[in-house]
Formats: structure tokens, sequence, C-alpha cells
């Protein structure tokens, strides 16, 4: 029973440090791996949740299901998210490892 | 509950998937496939109505696999609704989708650029439509999750696709947002299934007992909707990617996506878990919505340019939606889903045009800042008829179906003495007044001495989908009885089932 709360906590410190990360930093790559950070949380937790319901070395395989199509969904979302920020890279030729403010996006916008 | 023929229920899910697919295979054919497999979603919406006017509410198990563990599909009336609202917004946007980018492909110049933007924009599309259709109908709350990615992923992709600097830093903002709500909604996943064992949205219905568990899930899946449909202190991605995103890509982004995931967010508070709502929570939305009404209007009444002012109104018009949280304490639930629905679907026909409006005026002027659009009325006719038809319905002025919602929420608000919320919805709506006539009057007015431009041959597919959206929004007031008849045939008939066979 303690494993399985070592796990879930350990799964939300992790959700928090990614969206910790998420918020504070600005390099885009950072952010992308923050959110991998999360998921991961997520997943923990839920692996976790897998064990407790039957006991006696029984899982319970819905979690596990839903862990699987979860890491599928996050693989393509990060390829998705990598794609956009070279892409963002490349087209606006100042360095994003500075965070642009909002005010100058907004200046772009107008041009 | 009957069970006639309930696989016509994937249909409107499989069959934009399959046309995505196909569109990647046929390039020549893209069109043919998109509108035929948009015609069809459309009647296939139709039918379902049909079926539930006839049957009422009808559940389907995929694959044959019971609710514990199996998926299932269910039409009610809300959910029927959206349906033939996103069926009647994406046929509009597919033929308006169709001039636009045959009116860019034959400017010369660019031409391979933007045969490249019509290529991925089709099959995109049809992902976004499949997501959105399979929101609305599923009843598994994982599966509900999926969808969300699904419409997360591909609206993403299309706010990026103009390829603008801006418009890709938007829309990489864009997914940032959208993934950080879906995780939360997923953490919020988690910890029901910890707490309750289920995912079938009926057998979650049917526990009594809410438990700080579910308390917690709920907050959790509420903060990541309301991400994702942007009210107003988490509302910072949306007008930088719904402003530089292509026109057709704007309207889908403001008309449908943020629809999604607020129908997701008012069925798990009204129909799942309406016994674990207190009412403090219920103020605290109604106060972020009057806080959107407002922060939107001025944001909207600030701008110079045209797109940017429509992304503040959709910013604002969200509010209204969230301002019916607080009056369902003494209305009944019907009357709160008729509330919503006659707003959610007044806004999407009127948004959608007049983005359509704002993208061809763009299109044929080369630039949207509003000071410089005088006299686009000589030019544009039927364009500038559309948007200010359009505008009426953001008004809420008679005989709009945004009236009819406005009249429902004014008069709840003061039966039930909470005369504040009535206040905000009127100055909302004189705000919207003054943002949509700024517009106008630049538009129709004709300075002396204006020499009209001359404009190339250009579409009627650029023309005529917005008024015929916009005709829809301000008509749909007259046909109130309608929808109003489907939502009381669909919404009281919920059949109980016990939970057993648990895993």
């Amino acid at each position: 029973m303690i494993t399985t709360q070592i796990y879930s906590i350990t799964g939300l410190l992790l959700f928090g440090m990614g969206l910790f990360t998420l918020i504070v930093h600005s390099h885009p790559l950072r952010k992308i791996l923050a959110v991998n950070v999360m998921s991961t949380g997520v997943f923990l937790i839920l692996i976790a949740t897998a064990y407790t319901p039957l006991g006696q070395g029984e899982v319970d395989p819905v979690p596990h299901a839903m862990v699987l199509t979860g890491i599928v969904v996050s693989v393509s979302v990060t390829a998705l998210a990598l794609i956009l920020s070279c892409r963002v890279q490349e087209t606006s030729n100042r360095d994003l490892l500075r965070e642009k403010p909002v005010a100058e996006t907004a200046k772009e916008c107008t041009r | 509950m009957n069970v006639d023929n309930p696989t016509w229920m994937i249909i409107p899910i499989l069959l934009p998937l399959t046309a995505g697919l196909l569109c990647f295979l046929f390039h020549r054919k893209t069109f043919a496939i998109v509108l035929s497999a948009v015609l069809a979603n459309f009647m296939a919406a139709c039918f379902l109505t049909g079926q539930l006017l006839t049957f009422g509410h009808m559940r389907y198990s995929m694959g044959g696999w019971q609710a514990p563990l199996g998926i299932t599909l269910r039409t009610d009336g809300p959910a029927v609704l959206m349906l033939l609202m996103t069926g009647v917004t994406g046929l509009a946007i597919t033929l308006y989708a169709r001039g636009y980018f045959s009116f860019r492909i034959d400017d010369p110049g660019r031409t391979e650029r933007h045969q490249h933007q019509q290529r991925y924009f089709w099959p995109l599309w049809m992902l976004l439509l499949s997501g959105l259709n399979g929101l609305f109908l599923s009843n598994d709350i994982f599966n509900l999750y999926i969808t969300l990615e699904i419409i997360g992923i591909s609206a993403a992709s299309l706010a990026a696709l103009s390829g603008k600097p801006a418009a890709l830093l938007a829309s990489f903002r864009y997914l940032l947002t959208s993934l950080l709500g879906s995780l939360t909604f997923l953490l919020g996943i988690v910890f029901l299934y910890k707490s309750c064992g289920v995912l079938d949205l009926d057998l979650l219905r049917n526990l009594t007992e809410h438990g700080p568990g579910v308390r917690a899930a709920l907050a959790l899946m509420s903060v990541g909707l309301l991400l994702k449909t942007a009210l107003v202190p988490m509302h910072f991605w949306l007008p930088p990617a719904h402003a530089n995103a292509l026109a057709p890509v704007s309207a889908i982004l403001s008309a449908l996506v943020i629809k999604g995931s607020f129908y997701l967010l008012f069925r798990l508070w009204f129909e799942v878990f309406a016994s674990a709502i207190t009412t403090a929570a219920l103020n605290v939305m109604g106060t972020l919505g009057s806080v959107a009404i407002l922060w939107g209007a001025i944001q909207a009444i600030r701008q110079h340019r045209l797109k940017l002012m429509v992304a503040y109104s959709t910013v604002s018009q969200l509010g209204y939606l969230f301002i019916a949280f607080p009056l369902s304490r003494t209305a009944d639930n019907a009357q709160v889903w008729s509330i919503v629905i006659f707003m959610a679907m007044a806004h999407a026909c009127a948004k959608s045009a007049m983005f359509m409006s704002a993208g061809t005026i763009f299109l044929h002027f080369g630039h949207d800042r509003i000071r410089d659009l005088t006299g686009v009325r000589a030019s544009l006719p039927i364009t500038v008829f559309a948007y200010g038809i359009a505008g009426v319905t953001l008004m809420g002025l008679p005989p709009s179906g945004a009236f009819i919602a406005k009249w429902l929420l004014l008069s709840s608000a003061l039966a039930s003495s909470q005369w504040w919320w009535a206040l905000v919805i009127v100055a909302g709506s004189v705000m919207a007044m003054i943002y949509v006539f700024r517009v106008i009057s630049r538009f129709i007015v004709i300075p002396e001495g204006f020499s009209s431009q001359k404009l190339g041959y250009h579409s009627r597919l650029l023309e005529w989908p917005a008024l015929a959206l916009a005709m829809i929004s301000l008509l749909l007031g007259l046909a109130a009885p309608w929808p109003l008849h489907i939502l009381a045939r669909g919404s009281h008939d919920l059949t109980q089932i016990l939970p057993g066979g648990l895993p």
C-alpha cells in the first residue's frame, strides 16, 4: 500500500515540477520537456492506480490501456511541438532564447 | 430506450476521418472528397436528429463491449444540436475555404506556397471535424480526453498553416496551452478513476457519493477545460492564434473548437456531477464570465485590426455562456441547456460569418486596418451585408438566436433576483454595439471624391457562404421552438443504468 502511495506522490511531484518549468521558463525546448515531465507524472499515478483495486498480485488492466494511449498521444504531440518550435526559430530570424514580450508580438501582427 | 439501428452513430466520427486519410492518397480530388464527406456528415446529423425525435435518447456500445469496460457513444438533445451546428457551419466553411484557396492560388507570385497550404488544410480540417463529432457523441471520459487531444493537435496545426512568424509563434503557444489543458484534464480523469473505478459518464452520474477525490477531479478537469475554452484570465492565447490564422481556419477555431471544450465542461457540470456543484463554484464561473464580457468588449473596441477585433469579440461572447452557470440554481436544467445551446449556435454561425467576411476583405485589400477600410461597401456589398447581419447577432437584437438566449438569461436573472448579472448582460450588448458599429460605419460611409477600387474577378464562394451563415444566425430566433423541442425530447428520458460487473 505504501509503495503505491510513494509512486502517486512522486507522480504528483513530477506534475508540479513540470508545471512550474512550463510557466517560469521561456525557452521552447524547456517548455516541451516540461510538458513531457508532466505527462510522465500523470502516467506514473495511473500505473500506481492499477495495482490497488484488486491487490493480491492481480492488476487492473484499464489504467494500462490508458497509459499506452497516453504515451502515443504524448509522442505525437511532442513531435508536433518540436517541429513548430523549429519553424518558429527558422522564420523569425531573431533568437528565440529570449522570449519576445507580448507587445512586440502584437506589433508584428500589425505590420 | 430503443436500439433500432444505433450503428449510425459512428458515421459522423468515421466519415471525416476516412475522408482525411483519402485526401492524402488523392491529391487532385481533395475538394470533392471533403465536400462529399461534409455533406454526408450533415445528412448523418439530420438522420440522428430524426432518430432522436422518434426513439429518444440512444446508446451504442462500440464493438459490442458493454459499459464498464467498453466505450459507448450516445445521442441526446444537446449532442444532436451541436452536431447539427457543426454540420451546417462546417459545410459553409468548406465552401468558403474552396473559394479562399482558389483565389489565393490564382494570385501569381506565391502559387506554390498557397497550393501547399491548401493541400494540408483539407486533411487537418477533416481530422478536426472527426474529433469534434467524437467529442459531442462520446460517453466515456477517457475517450473524451482523446477527442480533446485530436482537436487540440489539428487546431494548432491549422493555426500554423499560414506560415507567418506571428502565426507560428501564436500556434506554438496555442499548442502548449491546449496541451497543459488536456494534461490537467487527464490528471482529473486519474483522480476520478482512483475514487470511482469507472469511466463511463452514465455510470459516473449514478454515483451519489461525491468524496474529496471526485471534487478534486472535477476541479482539475474544469481548469483544464477552461484553459481550452479561453475564459478570461486564461484567454491570452486566443486573440493572436485566431487573428493570425488563415480566414477559414479562424472561422473554424472561433466557431467550433471553442464550443467543443465548452460543451464538455457544461455537460460535466450539469449532467454528470450536478450534485457535487456548490453555489460558490457557480458564482465564480458567473463572475469570470462577466469579467470576460466586459474585458473582451473593451479590448475589441480598442483594436485597430479587424481580425483582432473579431477575435476579442469571441472572448467577450464566451462570457455569456458562463453567466448561465449561476442562473442554474433557480432555473431548471432544460432551461439552462437551452440558453447555452442557443448562444453557442448563434455565436458559431455569426462568428464564422464575421471571420469569413473579414478574410474576404483582407484578400481584396491586402490589409485589415480598420482605419483604412472606408467605403468597402462599394466593392464588396454582399460581404459587408453579411458582416452587418452577423454583427446584429453579436449585439443580440431580435430575431437572432442570441436574442433568445439573452432574453432567457435576463428573465431568469431577474426572476431569481440576481439583477447584477442582468446589468452585465445589458452592458455587454451595448459595448458589442459600439465595436460592431465602429467598423460598419467605416464600411458603409462613402466619403466624397471616393473612387471605388476595381476588383478582379472573384468566386461567389467567397461571399455567399458567409451571408448564408449570417442569415441562419439571424433567423435562428424565428425557428426557436424547433431546437427547444429537440432539447426537451432528448434530455429527460435518461435511462438508469446500474453499475455492475466492474473489472
